[in-house]
């Protein structure tokens, strides 16, 4: 081979990003994204057979394997569905299009970042690679230049920054917990080097370290009570991106945090990370269950869905254990690709009626019966209604931890019982009775959403044995 | 050589902490903005003693990013902009001076207490400059929650940015990497920020956050 997999998955984003910068137009270019995001795919999968040889610098193991093939599949068929979407955004004038040459560069620099925070060995890199993906999603949430959408990215970019500091604080923290031990230099900030010594580490100031990194990274996990920016942030950015952000930077920065979980469980003296998790992620899922009765945007209250689910994930690893992580890592999987499929749906059903409100739809079902009937799916999947995956992982969820806190998990299930009630008031609304809002035929993509539906409706009812097997592997390393 | 190294830089962090709590009480834009390039000066000096006692000479790159970037090319820019919007005028606080100064000296006393007691067997000059640096964060921290006002809110991310600077520089020999990242995303932050300044300023004729605050999408 030419280039290693490992390498691919970078280069290929960064030499696209340069290059959908310079080329001016829009079908070529939203079809060359596609093409990147394809080809980064492909190399991902390729992981699989040939494993690379990790560096200093850059690390492939069965734990990052599930996150980037996650991460540039949903990239691939996000950009897919973005290329129909912005062609309409195109047409109605909403967006110019030199700011779709900086859409499509952004897009694969976004892909970069992810990917890179995902291979990263180093922690300083992986804090690094994480800064980029904030910073590129603020510039892409405020591409529309309406209030709104300056507003949400402002907002956006002030908690992210003060998150992504405390981060690197608790980075600071770790290499100096580090430093005593295995020396100055690169090496104190290597994971695989960290790990074989962190049982050495002083405890105290790894406990210190992970309440800041637990603050930092939980920002961008859209943690309970430091969720603030996320709502926003969905609701006025162009949907492709709101997909890409509840889909997938949100796992990344819960990638990062497990990482962290994983160094403290080495160490007997320091704090059980686990009960810090748990309270985070009880609070985030039945706070933002609550939320979603009051909502009156579409995207707002699917991005409070999404804080509803990261709880739920959190919740699960937090739990820990083969079983409960086995559950929260299904979960998080199930999650990516349910709530990606709803954004397309949304997407589309938003340019239909011209308005994101949710009073100014209705009848969906009979208007637009592809589009409503993938939404109804979709929302039927994220409430966690059987025979679909996120159901499948929920109940594991819940009956591998029941044993352990009951009464943690009354609390848990009663906040998904909230959340299920919230989305089918509101979806009751949007897809069924009078038909409100504009009637004309929807010019959309159905492959993407339906092809993420179809997955995870699959893996309810069948999980391959291999898949089965791959997870409790990556379960086990979790601690 | 070891006192005087210790005392120094026990001098200047503390001294960066002082200016912090003068930038709290800081009512007026311009002011503000002087108070911030003396904070990025001190900062500098810190940092370059760091690199004498450390012997590490790519520290001292880091204190003249400190210096150039942010005690004299962003404070200029800066009452540039200001003056551009005409919002010389007096800050509004959220909470008042006396509420905001026994905040912040509750705050130092916080990482004081935390720092201090989980760095006991570091050795003492990281472990003072750790506690400063969690003091000027969390005194950033503070400002960006108790001010309106966008520029202020900026300057208080870039003096938490700072007290990041410092811890990073207190930890001994760690790598280059991170020093230039730090400072590279201030820049990165800076640019970003001066954009959106500016774009606010065409469609909202206000930096206030609060007169943002009416557009948002759900209240209505």
């Amino acid at each position: 081979m030419m280039i290693d997999a490992l390498s691919g998955i970078l280069l290929i984003p960064a030499f696209s990003a340069c290059l959908l910068a310079i080329l001016p137009g829009y079908r070529l270019t939203a079809r060359l994204n596609v093409l990147a995001a394809f080809l980064t795919f492909s190399m991902a999968v390729s992981l699989f057979v040939v494993e690379p040889v990790s560096g200093l610098y850059l690390l492939v193991d069965d734990l990052n394997k599930v996150f980037i093939v996650l991460t540039t599949f949903v990239s691939f068929t996000t950009s897919a569905f973005s290329a129909s979407y912005i062609g309409h955004e195109i047409e109605i004038g909403r967006l110019k299009l030199p700011y779709v040459r900086f859409y499509h560069a952004m897009y694969q620099m976004l892909m970069f970042a992810m990917n890179l925070a995902l291979v990263a060995n180093n922690i300083g890199l992986m804090w690094v690679a994480i800064e980029l993906a904030t910073l590129t999603t603020v510039l892409m949430v405020g591409i529309y230049r309406t209030h709104e959408a300056l507003e949400a990215a402002w907002k956006y970019f002030i908690l992210g920054s003060v998150g992504i500091a405390l981060a690197l604080f608790g980075t600071i923290l770790i290499y100096m917990a580090a430093r005593p031990v295995i020396g100055e230099g690169v090496s104190a900030m290597v994971w695989t080097v960290l790990v074989t010594h962190a049982a050495a580490f002083d405890p105290a100031l790894l406990n210190v370290a992970f309440v800041f990194l637990l603050l930092g990274y939980g920002t961008k996990v859209g943690l309970a009570p430091l969720h603030a920016w996320l709502p926003d942030a969905h609701a006025e950015g162009p949907t492709p991106i709101s997909a890409v952000l509840s889909g997938l930077l949100l796992n990344v920065a819960l990638y990062a945090l497990l990482r962290f979980k994983m160094l403290l469980a080495l160490n007997p003296a320091a704090i059980a990370p686990g009960p810090l998790m748990v309270t985070m992620g009880l609070i985030s899922c039945v706070f933002a269950a609550f939320m979603l009765y009051r909502r009156r945007d579409i995207k707002r209250m699917f991005a409070y869905s999404s804080i509803e689910h990261m709880g739920i994930i959190v919740f699960a690893f937090g739990m820990g254990g083969p079983l409960a992580n086995f559950a929260g890592l299904l979960h998080m999987v199930m999650h990516s690709l349910t709530k990606s499929a709803i954004f397309f749906a949304v997407g589309h059903i938003a340019q239909v009626k011209g308005t994101q409100k949710i009073a100014d739809m209705g009848g969906l079902t009979v208007t637009h019966p592809v589009l409503g009937w993938g939404l109804v799916l979709g929302v039927v999947a994220i409430a966690g209604l059987p025979p679909l995956g996120i159901f499948m992982s929920e109940f594991l969820v819940v009956s591998s931890t029941f044993a352990r806190e009951p009464w943690l998990v009354i609390i848990l299930v009663f906040g998904i019982l909230v959340a299920l009630g919230g989305l089918f008031l509101r979806l009751n609304t949007i897809a069924f009775g009078e038909p409100r809002g504009s009637t004309a035929p929807a010019e959309a993509s159905y492959v993407p959403m339906f092809a993420h539906l179809a997955i995870v409706f699959v893996a309810g009812i069948y999980m391959p044995p291999a898949l089965v097997i791959g997870f409790q592997k990556v379960a086990r390393l979790l601690g | 050589m070891r006192g005087i190294a210790f005392d120094v830089a026990h001098m200047l962090a503390g001294s960066l902490v002082l200016v912090s709590f003068i930038q709290l009480y800081q009512d007026r834009l311009m002011a503000l903005i002087n108070v911030f390039a003396a904070h990025a000066l001190v900062l500098a000096a810190s940092v370059a003693w760091q690199a004498f006692v450390q012997d590490a000479p790519h520290l001292y790159l880091t204190a003249v990013i400190a210096l150039v970037f942010k005690a004299i090319v962003i404070p200029a820019a800066l009452h540039r902009i200001i003056v551009k919007l005409g919002i010389h005028r007096e800050i509004e606080t959220v909470v008042g001076v006396g509420p905001t100064m026994l905040l912040g000296i509750g705050l130092v006393a916080l990482s004081m207490v935390v720092m201090l007691r989980v760095t006991a067997d570091a050795d003492p000059l990281a472990r003072e400059d750790l506690a400063f640096a969690l003091s000027v964060i969390l005194l950033g921290l503070l400002m960006m929650v108790t001010r309106r006002n966008a520029v202020s809110q900026v300057i208080g991310f870039m003096s938490l940015e700072n007290g990041l600077v410092l811890a990073a520089t207190g930890a001994k020999g760690m790598p280059l990497v991170v020093e230039i990242s730090v400072a590279f995303s201030v820049l990165i932050a800076f640019i970003v920020i001066g954009i959106f300044l500016f774009r606010i300023r065409e469609r909202f004729d206000t930096v206030d956050m609060q007169a943002l605050d009416r557009f948002r999408g759900e209240r209505r």
